[in-house]
């Protein structure tokens, strides 16, 4: 039996974008909760309830990049001209995040720290933004001939992908919203939970709309989700995302404080899952398949056998440094 | 070189991205090696002051550690945006390479650094100096890797190519150990030892002018003094066989450094001048005869060769090389001067005590950095016009951006880059203007000067009520 070196890759490139989206995806959505939590005492629980683990969360995002440019190079080479200015406004906006999570701290006046915590809550809110737009425009497809890119300067911009830029913006803020639920306690736990269950009502709305739109987009995506035998596939993604709506307002009625972010969490897996159905085997709509897409066998093993050593030995980590900071963040400790 | 083209446009962006980038690693490899050994002279010793200067430097490690993870995150996109051809035709060979960067990078980051930053006193000194040990390697791991690519494009090796002109990996040992990587490498690591040591001993000297007594400059300073003394000239021995690589593999980048446009035998070295490109010769040269010839060929009447041997369209444009590389070399001239000056103070018993010592290194402190930026200006023009030298065209590596989208996302580049890395500059001007003190303090723990790494689990208990 051969090993298919495409496939593996992909899916390793997979869980890195995915575990990007689950891990990063709330920590950005307490960068945009900024916009109504003015207090400074409140600011700071905010900010220090991610700040152990933001930067490898963000971590990744580079994994992600780099992986990609490794292994399918020639996706790297036609994905990022295509989405040139959300690619780099994302990457603006996440500098200017990632710095103000150390700067806000270190700043000696009101004015700069103001300044500082707009960076990163306006940040926050056009990376996510961004990150929404290119998947919403790579949902529509990339025109490529000749292995590069050939559309224009505005191809990904789309009611659609607008669409998908507030869905990402809305639910991220869903997911900071949840974890603040967890991590919190009191009146700002209070006010979470109520911001819960209303951007709860508001991300299942959009993703029921993005869901009934993606098969409009691309006639393998319908024939996908709709014809036979692919049905048997797709079906139950719909039924899974009913029950875990079902299970997260339960979970918010009954004040429980894990839950709600796990069932969330969980309402990205779907999607996220749903997405790969639609687009699988290809890797840059319409026209590059996964195979395509592939470095040559020798680069791909050459890097697989250093990854399925160190990505198994990251996530433990990961997980560890999670266990290490579990625990309600409380206020009142005030740095300067 | 009039024109302003979207290649143009979209190199600068590449130099000015990695250009700010480049200094923050060269920071955070020099300095994670300085605190291992002040960490190993502590627990040799035992004495205050060497756990007074860690914790003194640890604080500033930090901040350039963070600053260099948000730059380096745009350079890993930085390749498909602008230079998508080159990533999907070189993609195969350098892409792997590049992956192993960023694996092993976020593997050691994960690690240890957490702590390296935040565990002293809490898991024991044997397992915080691994910590320490650990974290300095990593910073060299991720150089190795960075520069066998940039080594790769300089001298490409171990591949085959396809009909259409991509690059395929042939011989990964080939390609890791190009020839020029054996050079290059040290080369760089030095560059990041010399640029820390210069920084140490301006923080240093400022310091000492202020207060003479002060044990901990006095230490810092004395320790940079003698990493001046010793490795400013072996570094310019790792250059000069660095330079003999280039003549070997890339004479044409040597003949623009050297402002060479003919061979001539018994080649003199041009001090200074304008090389004029139109021309084809170098104007207003100040030369000494024979000199050129000695250095590069080690012998009176070798001829080094001229940029007339090469195809006009292979040129790199030579001012900005030749005067990049003379940056770079007189740097490394004075930095060498600087420590010979500080051995003779040191022999007079007057180390500490001689203001204009003192000031020189003040004033010196950014010339390892200079020295980074003006050597690596020199290697990377003098690959022009290729992005893999000799095989594939820098304009023909490019993504199909416009002018007014390359243009537009500079500017933008330039604005953000300057706000946040001005302000993070202030606030490591604020850290070294404070005099370190006995009993300094290391990265306040409950301030979220965080990164990816495993905090020991103690350390949590003061932070607002983890853990409970």
């Amino acid at each position: 039996m051969s090993i298919d070196l495409p496939i593996i890759w992909a899916a390793l490139i997979a869980i890195a974008v995915l575990a990007y989206v689950l891990l990063d995806g709330f920590d950005l959505g307490i960068g945009i909760l900024f916009a109504v939590e003015h207090e400074d005492e409140d600011r700071d629980v905010l900010v220090n309830s991610v700040a152990p683990v933001w930067d490898g969360n963000e971590t990744w995002l580079i994994l992600g990049g780099g992986g990609l440019f490794a292994v399918f190079p020639l996706a790297y080479a036609t994905i990022m001209p295509a989405f040139y200015p959300t690619i780099i406004a994302m990457l603006l906006a996440l500098v200017f995040r990632g710095v103000a999570f150390e700067f806000r701290f270190r700043t000696t006046t009101r004015r700069g720290r103001a300044w500082w915590d707009r960076a990163f809550s306006v940040g926050s809110t056009v990376a996510a933004f961004c990150q929404g737009l290119t998947l919403g425009g790579l949902l529509h497809g990339v025109n490529v001939v000749n292995r590069q890119y050939v559309g224009g300067w505005f191809d990904w911009l789309s009611p659609f992908s607008v669409l998908c830029g507030a869905a990402v913006v809305i639910g991220f803020t869903l997911l900071g919203s949840c974890w603040l639920i967890w991590r919190t306690e009191g009146a700002l736990q209070d006010r979470a939970r109520r911001r819960a269950r209303a951007l709860g009502i508001a991300t299942l709305a959009l993703i029921v709309v993005v869901s009934i739109w993606t098969p409009f987009l691309e006639q393998p995506f319908m024939d996908r989700w709709f014809g036979w035998p692919g049905i048997v596939l797709t079906s139950p993604v719909p039924i899974l995302m009913a029950l875990l709506a079902w299970g997260f307002f339960r979970a918010i009625e009954r004040k429980q404080e894990i839950a709600p972010f796990l069932y969330a969490q969980g309402w990205f897996v779907l999607c996220y899952a749903g997405l790969g159905i639609s687009i699988w085997p290809l890797m840059v709509p319409p026209s590059i398949s996964i195979w395509e897409a592939a470095a040559p066998p020798a680069s791909q093993l050459f890097l697989l056998v250093g990854a399925v050593v160190l990505i198994p030995t990251i996530l433990a980590y990961t997980a560890y440094a999670y266990w290490l900071f579990r625990g309600k963040v409380k206020p009142g400790m005030h740095y300067h | 070189m009039a024109l302003i083209d979207a290649v143009f446009l979209a190199r600068l962006q590449f130099a000015f991205t990695v250009g700010f980038h480049i200094v923050l690693p060269s920071f955070s490899i020099g300095l994670a090696s300085y605190l291992m050994v002040l960490e190993a002279l502590w627990l040799r010793t035992g004495r205050q002051v060497y756990l007074d200067v860690f914790q003194y430097w640890l604080k500033i490690f930090a901040i350039g550690f963070a600053m260099g993870v948000v730059s380096g995150l745009v350079m890993s996109y930085q390749f498909g945006t602008n230079w998508g051809v080159f990533a999907d035709k070189a993609g195969p060979v350098i892409g792997p390479l590049m992956g192993y960067e960023v694996l092993t990078a976020f593997f050691l980051e994960a690690g240890f650094l957490g702590v390296m930053l935040f565990g002293l006193g809490r898991v024991g000194r044997g397992l915080h100096f691994l910590a320490t040990c650990l974290v300095a390697f990593g910073t060299l791991l991720s150089a190795f890797w960075i520069l066998s690519v940039n080594s790769w494009m300089q001298t490409p090796a171990g591949y085959t190519m396809t009909q259409d002109g991509r690059f395929l990996p042939a011989d990964w040992w080939a390609v890791i150990f190009n020839p020029s990587f054996p050079y290059r490498l040290p080369h760089m690591v030095i560059a990041s030892y010399l640029s820390v040591a210069f920084v140490v001993g301006a923080v240093g000297a400022w310091h000492l002018l202020r207060d003479r007594q002060n044990q901990a400059a006095r230490l810092m300073f004395s320790m940079a003094m003698w990493m001046a003394v010793i490795v400013a000239p072996i570094q310019m021995m790792v250059g000069d066989q660095h330079g003999l690589n280039t003549l070997e593999h890339q004479p044409a980048k040597v003949a623009a450094l050297e402002g060479d446009f003919d061979r001539v035998p018994g080649t003199p070295l041009i001090l200074f001048g304008w090389p004029n490109m139109q021309q084809a010769r170098t104007d207003y040269a100040v030369e000494i005869p024979h000199l050129g010839a000695l250095i590069l060929t080690h012998s009176w009447n070798g001829a080094v060769p001229g940029l007339k041997e090469f195809p006009r369209e292979d040129w790199p444009y030579s001012p900005v090389v030749f005067w990049a590389f003379r940056i770079m070399v007189g740097l490394g001239v004075l930095m060498t001067l600087m420590g010979l000056y500080g051995l003779f103070r040191r022999w007079q018993g007057r180390l500490y005590s001689s203001p204009w010592l003192l000031r020189g290194m003040v004033a010196m402190a950014p010339a390892g950095f200079i020295a980074v930026l003006a050597g690596w200006t020199t290697t990377e023009v003098g690959r022009q016009p290729f992005t893999v030298y000799g095989m594939l065209r820098t304009a023909d590596s490019i993504s199909p951006i416009a002018l007014p989208g390359v243009a537009v996302s500079l500017a933008a580049f330039a604005v953000v880059y300057f706000i946040v890395f001005g302000a993070g500059l202030v606030f490591l001007l604020r850290l070294m203007a404070k005099p370190p003190t006995t009993g300094e303090s290391g990265p306040p723990p409950q301030v979220p000067v965080r990164t990816a790494g495993i905090t020991p689990a103690p350390v949590m208990s003061i932070q607002p009520g983890a853990g409970e």
